[in-house]
Order: structure tokens, then sequence, then C-alpha cells
């Protein structure tokens, strides 16, 4: 079987895979890093978004093998030990999700956002969430939380 | 998914040696639509070769007064272009509103066109701006290259190396996107090329194809007004449980006069 390797949350890893062998697999059944969730497994709902050297893509939709030598980040990594991430506690205090499941995806997929717009306007939020479904808030605390986290992120309160 | 080889092809070369060597190789540009299409078993290729490592094939540079794509080049490089932006600002609309932000990341302009989804966004900008399609072998003009559903000019084998773009006077897009998937319902591109106007629809047909009536019409008058009363033929229009023939062309018929008014 080939074998892969590649930093995830600044660790080097590796493993051996099939070719077709998902990222999201390898994240969750490999390295134990199930903070990553497969909802659709149709390149539809976002829960699996992950960042590949810094861009938010569908970890369902990204072979294991694609990401050799690549720079991997999941929700498990962004917090500093017990300090939350910037992100993760806006979504906190926003209470920008109810069951959770999509929250890892949505978490990645605002820190993303971010990362290239730091203050994002509710419909730039809006358009930003195409690709991530939330099955029971109807959005509107996520935006809240993405929009705040986003401000705290590039330092404004 | 059934099980195959993965390659990361290094250059062309060795991308065109590794498809001479599976029994039934396939390429792969961004995955967007390949990998989905094994996840549901529709395709069993022996081995997957990855154009994802080839650096020349991406990249966006102008060429005097042609815009050069590179065919691995993401849609959300295309879509955040300041010289696309500036060549022609529909076409980075366009890329902008293909799938979502992640999709954006991964999916290629290369991978598109040479899938030629009846429903995907590209084939139209480059059969509506007259583009030519530059392989590993030879060029190909946008009239010549979509040749039907899911199919094109492209031989078994050949590679997408970039897209050439003359630059329009003027072009607008409009798109009546499915709600889930973004794909396009329908989608017209209006162009006042070099060589006259220009209208592709995509997403309403099997194949994306050029409107004779509403380019015979706005090239004696460009305006919203010269394509009343003109549609998709809905004979040969799409018909599934998104849209009827009937509903696609009449959106033909509207997604053109929006693109037009958008623009004069």
């Amino acid at each position: 079987m080939p074998s892969v390797s590649m930093t995830v949350n600044g660790k080097p890893v590796s493993g051996e895979v099939e070719g077709r062998t998902l990222l999201v697999q390898f994240l969750r059944e490999h390295l134990g890093l199930t903070g990553t969730h497969v909802g659709c497994d149709t390149t539809q709902c976002g829960a699996c978004t992950v960042h590949v050297n810094g861009e938010a893509v569908k970890s369902c939709t990204f072979l294991a093998l694609m990401a050799e030598g690549a720079e991997i980040s999941t929700v498990e990594g962004l917090a500093n030990g017990e300090e939350l991430h910037p992100m993760q506690e806006a979504f906190r205090q926003n209470h920008g999700l109810q069951c959770g499941f999509c929250t890892p995806g949505m978490i990645m997929s605002g820190v993303a956002l971010a990362n290239r717009n730091g203050a994002p306007s509710e419909h730039e939020v809006r358009e930003w969430l195409e690709g991530n479904l939330c099955r029971c808030t109807g959005y509107h605390n996520i935006v809240k939380s993405i929009m705040a986290g986003a401000r705290a992120m590039s330092g404004q309160s | 998914m059934y099980e195959f080889t993965y390659h990361r092809a290094t250059s062309l070369a060795d991308a065109k040696a590794k498809m001479g060597q599976g029994d039934d190789p396939t390429l792969m540009a961004g995955g967007m639509t390949l990998i989905p299409t094994l996840k549901q078993r529709l395709a069993m290729p022996s081995d997957v070769i990855d154009l994802g490592g080839i650096a020349d094939l991406s990249g966006i540079r102008m060429d005097g007064d042609t815009l050069v794509i590179g065919a691995m080049t993401k849609h959300h490089s295309v879509a955040s272009s300041d010289v696309v932006k500036a060549f022609c600002p529909a076409l980075a609309e366009l890329a902008g509103l293909i799938g979502d932000p992640m999709v954006r990341n991964r999916g290629t302009i290369g991978g598109s066109v040479a899938n030629n989804d009846p429903a995907a966004d590209y084939p139209s900008a480059v059969l509506g701006l007259g583009a030519t399609v530059v392989t590993d072998t030879r060029e190909i003009a946008a009239d010549a290259f979509f040749t039907g559903m899911f199919e094109t000019a492209l031989e078994e084998g050949e590679i997408v190396r970039e897209f050439r773009f003359p630059k329009p006077k003027r072009a607008a897009y409009s798109k009546f996107p499915n709600p889930a998937s973004r794909y396009a319902i329908v989608g017209v591109f209006v162009a006042e090329a070099a060589d006259g106007i220009r209208v592709a629809v995509t997403g309403a047909a099997p194949c994306v194809f050029r409107h004779g009536g509403m380019e015979a019409a706005l090239a004696g008058n460009f305006s919203a007004g010269a394509l009343d009363g003109l549609k998709g033929d809905a004979g040969a229009m799409n018909s599934d449980i998104h849209a009827s023939a009937e509903y696609r062309a009449h959106l033909v018929g509207v997604m053109a006069r929006r693109a037009v008014a958008s623009i004069v």
C-alpha cells in the first residue's frame, strides 16, 4: 500500500493508505482526529471542512494521497491548550450551534473567511456559507458568530 | 469507491507517460467532479493521474491583448484575479458563481471545460468569448470543442494546457442556479466580441450551444428589448426534476435579457 506523509496541526504524520482513501478517513480513522465530521459525503454539507495549505477544502472530496507534503489544519488544532481560538470563543458566546454536528466545518470555514476578510459583512458571511449546511439553527447565530470571530481574529473587539 | 492506483504527475510529459501505462487510466484536475463520481461507483478507472502537481499548468497572464488562463487554474484564482477583472469582469463573476468557496478552492477551469457537464458554467464563457483551447498537441476553437453531453473534441489522453481568450468589447453572464448545487439550470453568456455578437447558453440543453436567433437580433440592436419574444427551443431543452423543458426554454430568454440589460 502507498504511504503518505503530511503535517497535521503542526505535527508530522504518515501512514499507509489505499488510493481511494479520503483525507477525512485518514484524519478520523488513522489519526483518531474525529472532530472533522462526515455529514453528506457528497461535497455539499461542509461538515468535513479542513484547511489544506491554508485553503478551506472539503476533506470528503480530497484523496489522502493528494495531501502528500501538505500542511493540514483541523478543528482540533485551533485551541491553544485550554484557551479557545477566537472563532471557537465567538461560537460559544453567540450560541452559534445547537446539535453541533456542522460546527467543526462552520468554524474552519469561518476561519478561512476571516483569513481573507477580517471584517466580513452579514451578506458576505451568508454568501460564504453556501458550502456549509446547518439543519438546526437557521444560521442566524452562526452568522453572528463568524462576524464576531473574524473581528476578534483581526484584533477588533 | 472501487480501488485504483493513484499517481501524481510531475510534468505534462510524465502525465502522458502514465496515461500510456494503465489499463483504463483517467486524468484528474481538481477532482470536484471525478471524486464524487468515483464515490458513486459511476466510474472504475484502473489509475487516477493527478495533474495537481504540475505547476506550469496553472496561472493567469496577458499575452498582448489575449488573456491566457492555465488549465489547472482554480475557480477562486480566476474570480479574484485583478487581471481577469480588468480584461472581462463577467469571466471573474462567472468563476465566483461556481459551487461554493471550498469547491472554488479546488475546482479548475480545465477540469470543468474538459468534462463539459451540461450544467457547468465555464463552457458558456469559453464558447461565448470564442476562446481557443490549447492542448498538448494542438489548438481547438471553442466552436469546434463542445461536441455533445459530456463530449468534447479532445482525443483519448489529450491534455488541456491553457485557454486563450480574445478581448471582448463587452460581456455579461446571467445564471439561474439550482439553489442546492449552484449548477446552472440555465446560464447565458452574452459577448460583443471582435467577430460579432456571441450568445452561449449552458444548463438548458444536453450541451452548451450558441443561440443564432439572439445573436442576429442583438447584432441589429444591442438591447434587452431586441430579445423580446426570443427564448429556447423547448423541443431541444433538458427536462428533469429541477425544471421542465418549457421552463428552461423560457429561462433562456429571461437570462439573456438580464445579461444584456446588465451591460448596456
